[in-house]
């Protein structure tokens, strides 16, 4: 017994002092290596007489758990210790620069055209193309501007023939054509694209945006038309309320027409949209005419619907306060950088256009 | 077009206020553009005499005026002017006042030393005459008393500036713009009493209008008026052409022009003693000549719409009268027309010859052909009362009656198209109000359209006038269902969005060019394809379509490398074209990269940004679309706008199929010609149109969830090759050993130089080996390896480095 309590209070004593890792490594194996103190003490336990040998065994295994207890501390505090002190050596100045990460962005025109093409398809509208060379067929005579049409003056248009039989495509509308020639009713579709006209200064540029609308069902009415296009400018501006005012206009292929103004002010600078009694003209709009039906080979008796075309650039310059028009051609990198959308922005219904 | 409210009361009653007005006018269709205040600034403009003229001290050809301005003193101005003389009675504008033609403010301004309060007017300035030789000569018999006084009359309304739709000749007069306003309920239409001529005096100038194959004209009415004394007009006639904006003449050319405001009736006066023996309306013969009013020579083509006489043409018909009949100060005797000239023959004509005048405008449009004796009565008689004469019966000649159209329209058609209704007196009420007659015919209505009204021609032009007038706020707004019966975007169009994103979140700006560039940059990057010219291009250096992208980038790149920047990487997505038809254009990705990856840094080393970091911005991109990088087939055939030994062409598949993509160092020559500096030019095309779609969901697009849990080996092996082989060459020897067992393969060494023969290279690779169904031992391994070298060796003739 009393070898015991002396072994015990022996180590307590031996480990309260301060201790490297070989000298704690040197107790261990004292007591618990194959000869250790404790170790032999097991041994003993057979030649132990019986009445006593129970309560021996019992004294042993305490001393063994408390010993090594102990000295399993004493090895996490050396090893903490360590690294503490291997920490305090690596500190450095967090306050020197990162690594330089290179921003990509997204053009406004791009982002916008994401925006509106996620607001129409949630409404049921799919996407639709065209391409930039269309030939007067498509551009004009099918959209019931024929040849004498005074209306092709308002057109300054690109012809890459002296036939003038191609051309670069003055407005979204051939898409229309192509879609209504390519497959039968009811369609509902938009074409956002490129669209060219020989008008150069300050407030024209020779290329610019469009997203061409279109809707044909039986029972489609100026009503739709006019909902559809209050929905879109709501979502399209993130506002809960909007000014609108349809009043007539004239296109060849609509019939009736309207063009449609949005309300604004100037506030501080910046343009507001939906509010003040000022008014932007922003699209063009009207019931698909029945000539141009007819001419897609889709009986105007049966079908009906409404087109609109909008300005994209113009939208985005309404939108994120783009005062030049031209810019958006320059490739001036503060330009895009300033104006330019991260990558990971992507419009979509779920979450909303904006973050 | 431009009105006055004051010109639109001589045909409507209303107390209602301009402000009412201009937006009833937006609400009916006629879009009020601009609203200009002219009285304001046309009150300063006063009638002043030059007391005395003295030449400038510093200058030779400007004079020093003192003038009276009806004030006690006189004012000294500086005038430049030869007609500037002591006596001379003239228009005076003060500092403040804003100059018509320029639209600049004066100011009291120091010329040449000599401070000048305000200046003498020419008749360009102020927009009375093209003549700008000298200032106004006002006649002292005249204006003498009148000295100090505003030239213009006081109370000039303000000019509202209306954009009218081709479709709407009829608002091209103010009558008919007053018959629109009156129809929506703003005022009242006065019921004027149209004078009809009673002469008894014959007409004796022999018109014809020869019957011929494309006549442009059907009808012609003329009368003569003669003994006629030509002048100034008097000072309302020309307030009225002043309030909305034109120059007053001489009394003839400002009635006509009045009368073709006024009711939208274009009239032509010819001077009848230039006539020679009668007029023949016929088609022009090839190479016919004549000079128009705007002293141009013309040469006609065969069949243009020609007023003739017997010596040859007068005039163009409803576009432009010619020099050798026109009326002037001393005609005596005149000829007035009044004809019907068809809107396509109109058109043809001038757009054959690039003409453009006022009352071609107004007939291409359609002018109301039931007019033709109302423009005679309403001029002729303002001639005789103004320049005296006589007045001779009309004469008409005609080779086609006009015929009243008709459409028989159901009213249902109404609240088919706008979804609201009307009733049926309304409807009635607003035919009456625009002209139309209608008569009820069971459910239909049968209607007469107006004869000024040459866009209605079916049913729904009849919807147009009915909701136009009842006011387009009436359309009640019907919300859209929120239903989608077919995906939003194809795959495609999937596609484009995803490398779109994907390249942008490499770390380039997207930018937008036109897809017109210059032809001389088109001409470095247009490879293989023929060059597109535009017929009429904004100006020659935009003059083709872009055969590449690149055209466009790399100016923009040089543009913003002189605007300081270094490091630069730029991208669009957008067509390209590859000949003059529809279709004939592909949709490209192309990047560029300019300057250094990184600069030095405290942190980080600085290098040139590279072919392999494009080819790495291309292959990740295509990996995120889709793509699976193990197939990609990579060798050095590239266009001539690479650098022929650092860059690459990719295709998705070993077998060769379409380019997926270019990359690489754009050519140093381009560089040099087009004087871009930079320390490293890399860019990329990626061929949207030759990637083949990615399967149809994300679930196909998902292979079968297969991992290995055995122990992974890695390998190393170096290979001695010549030159020419590639890496890719040694990768895929490898890869075909076992592709079960070999996981990865990882290039670490490329070298050449020393213990190596000139013509060879050294590969080291690290080949990761792991079965997915058991641990390798050793003796596999070995297999393995030895499999390795002698696949390597044979297929690429390498030999193994000991």
């Amino acid at each position: 017994m009393s070898d015991l309590k002396k072994i015990k209070d022996e180590f307590i004593l031996k480990l309260k002092k301060k201790l490297n890792l070989s000298e704690i490594n040197e107790i261990k194996s004292n007591l618990f290596g194959k000869n250790g103190l404790v170790s032999s003490q097991f041994k003993n336990i057979g030649s132990i007489a019986e009445n006593e040998r129970k309560k021996f065994a019992t004294d042993l295994n305490i001393i063994k758990d408390e010993l090594q207890d102990l000295i399993n501390h004493k090895i996490k505090e050396i090893n903490n210790e360590e690294i503490s002190e291997k920490l305090e050596k690596e500190k450095i100045d967090i306050t020197l620069p990162e690594r330089v990460f290179v921003r990509g962005k997204i053009h406004p025109v791009s982002q916008t055209i994401d925006e509106i093409s996620s607001i129409f398809s949630e409404i049921g509208f799919s996407i639709e193309e065209g391409p930039d060379v269309e030939n007067e067929y498509n551009n004009f005579t099918a959209l019931n501007t024929p040849d004498y049409h005074p209306a092709r003056d308002l057109h300054d248009t690109f012809y890459l023939d002296q036939k003038k039989e191609r051309l670069l495509r003055t407005h979204t509308s051939p898409v229309q054509i192509r879609t209504m020639l390519k497959d039968k009713p009811p369609f509902k579709i938009i074409a956002p694209g490129r669209t060219y006209r020989s008008d150069s200064d300050q407030t024209h540029s020779p290329m610019f945006h469009q997203v061409e609308g279109l809707h044909i069902d039986k029972d489609i009415n100026m009503g739709h038309l006019k909902g559809c296009l209050n929905y879109f400018i709501k979502e399209f501006f993130e506002v809960n309320k909007i000014k609108m005012r349809f009043r007539p206009s004239h296109f060849p292929f609509t019939e009736p027409s309207a063009e449609v103004d949005i309300g604004y002010e100037i506030k501080d600078g910046k343009i507001m949209i939906g509010e003040g009694d000022q008014w932007l003209e922003i699209l063009g709009c009207g019931m698909v005419h029945p000539n141009v039906l007819k001419n897609v080979k889709v009986d105007p008796t049966k079908f009906q619907g409404y087109a609109f075309g909008i300005g994209i650039d113009r939208l985005a310059m309404l939108k994120y306060g783009i005062n030049d028009l031209r810019s958006f051609f320059d490739c001036d990198y503060r330009w895009l950088n300033h104006f330019g959308f991260d990558p990971l922005d992507v419009p979509t219904n779920y979450r909303g256009l904006s973050r | 077009m431009k009105i006055t409210f004051d010109w639109l009361k001589d045909y409507l009653s209303t107390n209602l206020k301009e402000e009412k007005l201009l937006e009833q006018l937006t609400n009916i269709g006629l879009e009020v553009e601009k609203v200009e205040n002219l009285s304001l600034s046309l009150n300063l403009f006063k009638i002043a005499k030059i007391i005395k003229t003295e030449k400038h001290p510093n200058a030779d050809r400007l004079k020093v005026c003192d003038v009276n301005i009806g004030e006690k003193n006189l004012k000294k101005i500086v005038c430049g002017a030869e007609n500037a003389r002591d006596g001379l009675i003239t228009i005076y504008a003060p500092p403040g006042a804003i100059i018509p033609k320029t639209k600049l403010k004066l100011v009291e301004a120091k010329i040449r030393g000599v401070t000048s309060f305000g200046m003498l007017c020419s008749g360009f300035e102020l927009n009375l005459s093209e003549e700008s030789e000298g200032i106004i000569e006002l006649s002292s018999s005249k204006y003498s008393k009148s000295i100090g006084k505003s030239y213009f009359s006081k109370s000039v309304s303000n000019l509202i500036d209306l954009s009218i739709t081709p479709n709407r000749p009829d608002c091209l007069g103010i009558r008919g713009i007053a018959r629109d306003l009156a129809a929506s309920g703003f005022g009242k239409i006065k019921n004027i009493k149209e004078k009809k001529i009673t002469s008894k005096i014959k007409q004796t100038l022999k018109v014809k209008i020869n019957k011929e194959d494309g006549q442009g004209c059907n009808a012609f009415g003329s009368c003569l008026i003669t003994n006629v004394k030509n002048s100034e007009s008097p000072q309302w006639l020309r307030d009225k052409l002043i309030s909305v904006g034109q120059k007053p003449i001489s009394a003839i050319v400002d009635i006509t022009n009045y009368v073709m405001l006024d009711i939208n009736r274009p009239l032509h006066a010819y001077d009848a003693d230039k006539i020679e023996k009668w007029i023949i309306v016929r088609n022009s013969k090839s190479g016919e000549e004549f000079t128009a009013l705007d002293n141009k020579k013309y040469k006609l083509e065969k069949g243009m719409c020609v007023i003739s006489d017997n010596k040859g043409v007068l005039g163009l018909g409803g576009i432009i009268g010619g020099t050798r009949s026109g009326t002037a100060l001393d005609t005596k005797n005149i000829l007035l027309e009044s004809a019907y000239f068809d809107p396509r023959s109109i058109r043809n004509t001038a757009k054959k010859l690039n003409l453009d005048t006022d009352a071609k405008f107004r007939f291409e449009r359609g002018i109301d052909p039931l007019s033709i004796e109302e423009g005679l009565n309403k001029a002729a008689f303002l001639i005789k009362e103004i320049c005296g004469g006589e007045i001779s019966k009309v004469d008409i000649q005609k080779i086609e009656n006009y015929k009243v159209r008709t459409i028989k329209f159901d009213p249902k058609l109404f609240e088919k198209i706008t979804g609201f209704k009307i009733s049926t007196k309304k409807m009635l009420k607003i035919f009456e109000d625009l002209g139309f007659k209608s008569k009820k015919e069971r459910k239909y209505f049968k209607l007469n359209i107006p004869s000024w009204r040459p866009d209605i021609l079916q049913e729904v032009d009849v919807v147009e006038e009915l909701v136009r007038i009842s006011g387009y706020d009436k359309i009640i707004t019907i919300d859209p269902i929120k239903e989608r019966t077919k995906s939003p975007l194809t795959k495609y169009q999937k596609l484009f969005h995803f490398l779109q994103r994907a390249v942008a979140s490499k770390g380039y700006l997207e930018a937008i060019t036109w897809s017109f560039t210059d032809p001389s940059y088109n001409d470095y990057f247009k490879g293989m394809n023929n060059e597109i010219k535009i017929v009429n291009p904004i100006s020659s250096e935009l003059g083709v379509l872009r055969n590449s992208i690149y055209s466009n980038l790399i100016k923009y790149i040089n543009k913003n490398l002189d605007r300081g920047f270094k490091d630069l990487s730029i991208f669009e997505i957008g067509p390209i074209f590859t000949g003059y038809n529809p279709g004939q254009q592909n949709t490209v990705v192309c990047g560029l990269s300019a300057g250094k990856k990184s600069r030095s840094s405290w942190i980080d080393k600085e290098r040139n940004v590279d072919v392999f970091d494009v080819k790495r911005d291309v292959i990740q991109t295509l990996v995120e679309a889709g793509y699976n990088s193990d197939k990609f087939f990579i060798d050095n055939e590239t266009p001539n706008y690479y650098h022929p030994g650092k860059s690459g062409r990719l295709f998705l598949n070993k077998g060769k199929d379409q380019v997926a993509a270019y990359f690489g160092e754009i050519h140093p020559n381009i560089l040099k010609n087009i004087d871009l500096k930079t320390e490293s030019l890399v860019g990329f095309e990626i061929f949207l149109d030759n990637l083949k779609l990615p399967k149809k969901t994300l679930n196909d697009q998902k292979i079968k969830y297969n991992v290995s849990d055995f122990q992974k080996s890695e390998r190393d092996f170096a290979f001695v090759v010549n030159k020419e082989v590639k890496a890719q060459d040694i990768i895929s020897a490898v890869s075909s050993v076992d592709q079960n067992l070999i996981s990865n393969i990882r290039v670490f060494d490329v070298y050449e130089g020393e213990n190596i023969l000139e013509n060879q290279k050294s590969i080291a690779i690290s080949v990761t080996i792991q079965s997915s169904e058991k641990t390798l031992n050793d003796k596999d391994l070995e297999n393995i390896n030895n499999l390795i070298i002698q696949t390597v060796e044979n297929k690429t003739g390498a030999k193994i480095r000991s």
